[in-house]
């Protein structure tokens, strides 16, 4: 491969590397210490985390948790163009401001699709195993060029713009990393199939309207405490799915994936362990509220999965 | 069978309940959450450490699609780009925050499900344009927009984005759930054609679209002043 996701860690190492000294030279910040050191733990993670010995690594997250959680991390007074000075150039600029935000879509999707399968010579041109991620990454390196262009800005203007983002983010940003780790660490000590024993062994699963009641629900209700729909489903599919919705009632196997799955994603709406589609945003809107996206979400997915489940009861 | 399985993992998933019930920092709940389950799996502290620092180092792709994008997209903040957004929408007539964001889940969930999944996103398409859009529309129709007013607008900007993508990229059959559940079912030994799976997640998608649609034709309403104007 010629562009390799490695390249991408060690671009957002150094962009944290940068924020860590911005924040330990950061005046207007009461704890610039313990959040440049909490920056400077995150930024070794990604230039030399695969080379460190794990247990540091390990030590190195519990390490930025605790500055997190005790209120190290905190963001100086960011520096913003006046609101005037921000109009009238948004009104110089007008619709050209839309082109580089269109930028990172546009060569993403070129990416993963048009660079899929290039080769020059015997290298593709892209990592094959992180296609996505590697074609975001050039579309953040091509928008950074073509927004720098317009607005006549340096790199480092970009940089400390990031700066601003990520400190008003603050430790949010780590929690669906962490959140991440957790999962990995469920499924070694065996949370799910103690989940599944659960399930399967308290609740009478004899009529057809309660088992598919049981598998959807379980879906959701296992999506919640995991956060990721994809750990959910083996449990739930292999628990409930297999051996009563198909071999006990002769269901399709590909009715019972599908909407079990759906029924997963009803689940990922509703908990804030998936940081990073529920809590995440509420960092990026500024809004108040940590559940707030949440609570806009709920009253769509409750409803879902009650028509998850009839559709389920009449299709299988 | 039952005597082979530890319950005592459950333990993890009972901190973390608690944990985020009692809203205590969610990070130090994580981190209590990881010990908890690692040593009611008996695995000693040093190799729990191990374990934690390996899955941290292998997991680090899952920040980058939110951080890679902010230099750009705060570039452009800086020149304006959501003031931009929201006087663009004001001179559009016909828009309301909730016919907005409609047309934002139909076009989210349609290409998500032509596999386009980058086309949204919270940090290159919701923060910079969908919200302040949202929002421009809203404040327009609604000059005394209140505070609360105008979060609830950004939580549905975020949560139309989350809905378009779920139940729109499920039913593209070269997406990573589908090959997940086909991997699975053959695991139990039962073979699936995946287009089926695609095809059979369609019901769903199209009823997601039509409960989300009906809450966001809602929210027009709940943003008009209090009191007066008509839906």
């Amino acid at each position: 491969m010629i562009i390799r996701v490695e390249y991408f860690y060690y671009l957002l190492g150094i962009l944290l590397a940068l924020v860590a000294l911005m924040s330990f030279g950061d005046r207007t910040n009461p704890r610039r210490w313990t959040t440049g050191l909490f920056w400077a733990l995150y930024a070794m993670v990604y230039l030399v985390g695969e080379r460190l010995p794990p247990a540091m690594v390990g030590l190195a997250m519990i390490g930025m948790a605790l500055l997190a959680g005790f209120g190290g991390v905190k963001s100086g007074k960011p520096d913003v163009l006046p609101d005037d000075a921000r109009r009238a150039s948004a009104a110089r600029l007008g619709h050209r401001l839309f082109v580089p935000a269109l930028v990172i879509p546009a060569v993403t999707m070129a990416g993963s699709t048009l660079l899929k399968d290039v080769r020059i010579g015997e290298l593709f041109v892209l990592d094959q195993k992180h296609l996505t991620l590697v074609s975001l990454g050039c579309a953040a390196v091509v928008a950074v060029g073509v927004a720098c262009w317009m607005t006549r800005s340096t790199p480092l203007q970009a940089g400390r713009e990031s700066r601003r983002l990520i400190d008003a983010m603050s430790w949010m940003i780590v929690l669906p990393h962490m959140l991440a780790v957790l999962g990995l660490l469920f499924s070694e000590a065996g949370v799910g199939k103690a989940v599944a024993q659960v399930t399967t062994t308290y609740i009478g699963l004899d009529s057809k309207l309660v088992a598919v009641a049981v598998y959807c629900v379980g879906m959701a209700l296992f999506t919640i405490v995991m956060g990721n729909g994809f750990a959910a489903f083996p449990v739930m599919a292999g628990g409930v799915g297999v051996p009563v919705l198909v071999a006990k009632f002769g269901g399709n196997p590909a009715v019972m994936a599908a909407i079990g799955m759906f029924s997963a994603y009803c689940g990922t709406l509703m908990t804030p362990m998936a940081a990073n589609f529920n809590i995440i945003p509420t960092a990026l809107l500024d809004l108040t509220d940590r559940n707030a996206v949440i609570k806009a979400q709920v009253p769509t997915a409750l409803p879902l999965l009650g028509a998850n489940i009839i559709l389920l009861y009449f299709l299988l | 069978m039952q005597s082979t399985i530890n319950m005592w993992p459950l333990l993890g998933v009972a901190v973390i309940v608690l944990g985020f019930l009692l809203r205590l920092h969610p990070v130090l709940v994580v981190v209590a959450a990881c010990f908890t389950t690692g040593f009611a799996a008996f695995i000693p502290v040093e190799a729990l450490l191990a374990s934690l620092g390996i899955a941290f180092v292998k997991t680090r792709n899952l920040p980058m699609i939110y951080l890679l994008p902010l230099a750009a997209i705060g570039l452009l903040e800086r020149f304006g780009l959501r003031e931009h957004a929201q006087t663009a929408v004001a001179r559009m007539r016909s828009a309301t925050a909730g016919r907005l964001l409609i047309v934002y889940l139909a076009v989210r969930e349609l290409s998500a499900a032509m596999g386009l999944t980058s086309l949204g996103g919270h940090p290159n398409m919701v923060r910079p344009v969908v919200a302040p859009m949202a929002e421009g529309a809203a404040q327009h129709r609604n000059p005394e927009l209140s505070d609360d007013q105008r979060q609830r607008v950004r939580a549905m900007a975020a949560a139309t984005d989350n809905i378009g993508l779920f139940f729109g990229e499920d039913i593209f059959v070269a997406f990573g759930a589908i090959v997940l559940m086909q991997t699975v079912l053959r695991a139990e030994g039962i073979e699936v054609d995946p287009l089926q799976m695609a095809l059979w997640g369609i019901p769903t998608a199209v009823s997601a679209f039509i409960i989300h649609a009906w809450r966001l034709h809602r929210l027009d309403r709940y943003l008009v002043p209090a009191g007066g104007g008509s839906a």
